[in-house]
């Protein structure tokens, strides 16, 4: 019986609880007329917690009976998830009123996914992982249903929900299997008990279900069936949080846990992630092509770029789990601004989501249709953007590590999804517009969040060096 | 004795078990439920931790399974006749399960369980107390997952208060 | 023929369970009528006062009413689910007399040197037993209201079920007070705490909470919503008759007496008796009958809450005040450095 009280290692996520609990009072005491507020305070809240993680850089802290890290990789995920919850947070200001949402209650809800994904990523104990995988689906069921009126939202929900507590189930099942092979749910201790026995099968088994879980959290093949119809009727701002955060936590997790609990069985593990990278990746891409909707799109576009992730996994060691986070924060700056650009072409009365609803749209909005185009490009892997120097780093770790065919489909993938990318991007400039284009006002919070996307799209494209020098120092030990 | 006890409630278990999944009537599926509940309790009390035992009752078979046939009677579904849209899927399911069910038989009796415990052996919890080590254990080792439970609660009730309340 | 260890601990088991409930069963056939004749007295009546009655009480009423209720036809509505109808009953009456497993009636005394203990079982969690059973016992009225298939069935079975769920909640709450002074959920211990301090003195707002919860957990008035016969007939009990209703009709007196018991166990010192007088079984049973004449009091005299006032004040008041009352307590409790 050890009191570890640590709290430093939980500042960042202590922090962004605590602007939940503030938030929820708001809800309750102001006005109605007053809780736009509650907005400031959550963005508030989330960049406290950025600036504490960062405060925690190289401290390399542990805390609870090791049951926490503040390690490099933990930090970096943390930024990356904070980074993407404040710029969905801006991108909701304009979006909760104009859609008439419960302010208080989403903002509070987005809080306390947070919560839950930082939890994620600096656990290293099983117990926690799920409590936080739990903390952080829970409030995202709520916010994939939160348009009550909208029956697909509902539909979303449930999906949702549905699907992630199987998913859930089979984690919990995973752990115990693990824990019944080991003796601990500590992943340090796991690997310990791993390495100085013999080949456990029953750990084993607990790799796979645990393996399931986080495939079903990340979307990969074949556990992917719910992204689209949950992509496509949850609110567009809540889409374009899930779609960037969900992954960067899920990922953490799920490099943590295999690279640090199971490298002992990773020859067993390898080989299988290898042929779910090479299906995701595939049928994604492939499943995008057919897409006329933006949002389906974009759901079958995430699914593929978690196949491009899942290759820095089988590449497995420094240069694997760096490049992930590299690719981890390129992804998220750049999903979450083409998701902001299809927030901006919309307004209260009409979300254009339609691929001819983008005709004409170079001419009516040209800086918007610019910041869709640069994005849609990084997406794409098009030089010099992100996305194209995270596919980079992904596959040369791949290559290094020996997996060199897998490359090779990851490039061969790349090039099949500039064809759909591409598509919006002739629509806005080569088409002429169907309908009239009455001028829309693009909301500041909006086009804040835009030229952030586009700005660090250009920068981690053009001068990838210090980044992914932080990235490859969060290797975990 | 204590064998024939933890093979009986073993075996009213898993008939349980398999009357939640094959009974068609859905609040005889929950019933069969509360059985399960209550025989795990049993088995929980011959690993010596009667406290989850009675929490295990408690709160599975007393509060969370009530709400369960509460929401059954409330919405009176119809007793599943068996047919529907998912019909080529069932055969499909059946071998998946048959398949990772022998697969899991399979491991578990040819695994070799580690035998090393931890310090809280039955000697040690029964001259401390089964709730005194329970609650020792949850206040200091595992403080940090109890207060992440109580978040996680928090926001399933702010959840389902957004998704029920009117307009 | 000496008999083995085991064989005297289960014959001794037996012997006491059969002793239980034999008491209960007479307890609850007698408390009917003092009942009637506690309302009577309120309502300025006489009460029963024909069958087998000598000194103007009618003792073998009971008998006569049980004699009825056994020759009454068994009757089946044509809808119902055979299994849950007839199940329901059952678990109502087993989970009533399940709780009286873990009640110390009396000290220990030895008798030819071998020491018999006035309790079945005397298991370190018996508290949260007392819960778990009583929150079992919600199954006989949910399945009684569903099985009878009838739609005021139905309703007194939803409505009892939300109530019990609700107070169960405040009161395993108020519970909580007298757990943290005393540090031990077997109820012998706490018993054996209270030789001269009741718990009620330190626990007041506790036993006050537990009180009304109690009376709410056996839906008595006013809390008897589940079966107010102006809008339900009789709730979950209306298609019922002869032996099963019978059944039901002893659950809930028996629970009457478990909650009374637990009452007193908790709060008034068990079977302690104030300086010594009298140890012993007696108290337990006067203390249990006080509890008991309070609930037919209440009955006589108050009217009956509405559903909605009855949620609020379950949710509203009694909840947030239980867990006030343990915030103080554990605050006393750190300051005085138990």
């Amino acid at each position: 019986m050890n009191l570890d009280l640590n709290l430093q290692v939980i500042a960042p996520a202590l922090i962004v609880a605590l602007s939940l609990l503030l938030v929820l009072l708001g809800e309750v005491f102001l006005p109605a007329s007053q809780r736009r507020w509650l907005g400031y305070l959550a963005l508030i809240g989330l960049l406290g917690a950025a600036v504490v993680a960062a405060m925690l850089w190289g401290a390399n802290l542990s805390g609870f009976g090791k049951m926490v890290v503040a390690d490099a990789f933990g930090l970096f995920l943390t930024l990356i998830i904070l980074l993407g919850a404040a710029l969905s947070v801006l991108l909701a200001f304009d979006f909760v009123r104009a859609h008439q949402l419960d302010t208080g209650e989403f903002f509070a809800l987005v809080l306390s996914a947070v919560v839950g994904m930082i939890g994620m990523v600096t656990a290293t104990d099983l117990i926690v992982i799920f409590l936080a995988l739990e903390l952080l689906s829970l409030p995202l069921y709520v916010l994939a249903a939160f348009k009550r009126a909208d029956k697909r939202s509902l539909e979303a929900g449930l999906k949702y929900f549905l699907l992630g507590a199987f998913a859930s189930a089979f984690f919990l099942y995973g752990i115990a299997f693990v824990f019944g092979g080991t003796g601990t749910t500590n992943l340090g201790r796991i690997a310990a008990v791993l390495g100085a026995s013999p080949r456990s099968d029953v750990a084993l088994v607990g790799m796979g279900l645990l393996g399931v879980g986080f495939a079903f959290k990340v979307a990969l093949v074949p556990f992917h069936w719910w992204t689209p119809d949950v992509y496509e009727g949850a609110p567009t701002v809540v889409t374009a949080f899930m779609s960037v955060a969900v992954k960067a936590a899920a990922f953490g997790a799920f490099f943590r846990v295999f690279l640090v609990a199971l490298p002992e069985l990773a020859a067993d593990w390898r080989a299988l992630l290898a042929v779910i990278a090479v299906l995701t990746m595939t049928l994604g891409n492939v499943a995008a092509l057919l897409q006329s909707n933006v949002k389906r799109m974009l759901a079958y576009s995430s699914i593929a770029h978690a196949g491009y992730i899942l290759i820095a996994l089988v590449a497995m060691g420094v240069n694997g789990a760096g490049s992930a986070l590299f690719y981890l924060l390129a992804y998220t700056l750049t999903n979450l601004g083409a998701f902001g650009a299809v927030i901006a072409l919309s307004d209260g009365t009409r979300e254009r989501l339609e691929l001819n609803d983008f005709a004409g749209v170079a001419k009516a909005q040209p800086l918007v249709a610019a910041a869709l185009t640069i994005l849609l490009l990084s997406l794409a892997g098009f030089p010099p953007f992100a996305g194209f120097t995270g596919k980079f780093f992904i596959f040369g770790a791949a290559v290094e590590s020996g997996w060199a065919w897998l490359a090779v489909i990851g490039v061969l993938n790349s090039l099949i999804s500039a064809y759909f990318y591409l598509r919006p991007v002739v629509q806005m400039y080569m088409v002429e517009p169907a309908g009239g284009w009455n001028r829309l006002r693009v909301a500041p919070f909006v086009a804040f969040v835009l030229a952030i996307a586009v700005i660090g799209v250009l920068a981690l494209g053009i001068v990838p060096a210090p980044v992914i020098a932080l990235a490859s120092g969060g290797f975990l030990k | 004795m204590e064998i024939i006890v933890f093979y009986l409630f073993a075996a009213i278990a898993v008939i349980a078990a398999l009357g939640v999944v094959g009974l068609r009537n859905p609040v005889y599926a929950a019933l069969c439920l509360a059985v399960v509940f209550v025989s795990f309790a049993g088995l929980y009390v011959l690993l010596s931790a009667p406290f989850i035992a009675v929490a295990q009752v408690m709160i599975y078979a007393g509060a969370i399974l009530i709400l369960f046939v509460f929401v059954i009677m409330l919405l009176s579904p119809p007793v599943d006749q068996g047919e529907g849209a998912l019909k080529w899927q069932k055969p499909l399911a059946l071998g998946f399960v048959g398949a990772l069910a022998v697969q899991l038989v399979l491991v578990l009796a040819l695994a070799v369980l580690p035998s090393a415990r931890g310090s809280l052996t039955p000697e040690v919890i029964a001259q401390r107390g089964d709730v005194q080590v329970v609650g020792a254990a949850l206040f200091s080792d595992y403080l940090l997952p109890f207060e992440m439970t109580s978040l996680l609660l928090l926001v399933a009730i702010v959840g389902v208060i957004v998704l029920a309340k009117k307009r | 023929m000496t008999l083995e260890p085991w064989l005297i601990t289960v014959i001794e088991a037996l012997i006491k369970v059969l002793v239980v409930i034999v008491v209960l069963l007479t307890g609850f056939a007698y408390l009917t009528l003092v009942e009637r004749y506690v309302v009577a007295k309120i309502q300025s009546r006489v009460g029963p006062n024909r069958v087998g009655a000598a000194g103007g009480i009618a003792w073998l009423q009971p008998i006569a009413d049980a004699v009825k209720m056994i020759m009454k036809e068994d009757f089946w509505p044509a809808q119902a689910d055979k299994v849950t109808y007839t199940l329901a009953p059952g678990i109502a009456v087993a989970t009533a007399l399940l709780a009286w497993a873990v009640i110390p009636l009396n000290p220990a005394i030895t008798v030819f040197g071998y020491t018999i203990n006035f309790y079945i079982a005397d298991v370190n969690v018996a508290l949260l037993f007392l819960l778990a059973v009583g929150s079992l016992g919600i199954y006989g009225i949910v399945l009684g209201g569903w099985g009878s298939n009838n739609k005021y069935s139905m309703l007194g079975a939803l409505r009892s079920t939300a109530q019990m769920i609700s107070y169960e909640i405040s009161l395993g709450l108020a519970l909580v007070g007298v757990l943290m002074i005393s540090g031990s959920l077997s109820l012998v211990k706490i018993v054996e705490q209270q030789s001269f301090w009741w718990f009620v003195f330190f626990q007041p707002v506790g036993f006050v909470i537990y009180f009304i919860a109690a009376v709410a957990e056996v839906n008595r008035l006013p809390f008897d919503l589940p079966e107010a016969e102006t809008e339900l007939v009789a709730g979950y009990q209306t298609e019922y008759s002869s032996l099963k209703f019978a059944l039901f009709y002893m659950a809930e007196y028996i629970n009457m007496i478990t909650v009374s018991a637990i009452a007193s166990t908790m709060f008034l010192g068990g079977y302690q008796g104030p300086f010594g007088i009298l140890p012993g079984a007696h108290w337990l049973i006067l203390k249990i009958l006080f509890f008991i004449f309070v609930m037919m009091w209440m009955r006589g005299t108050l009217p009956r809450f509405r559903y909605d006032q009855l949620m609020r004040f379950g949710w509203k008041v009694l909840l947030p005040l239980a867990l006030a009352n343990i915030f103080v307590t554990a605050v006393v409790l750190v300051l005085i450095g138990k």
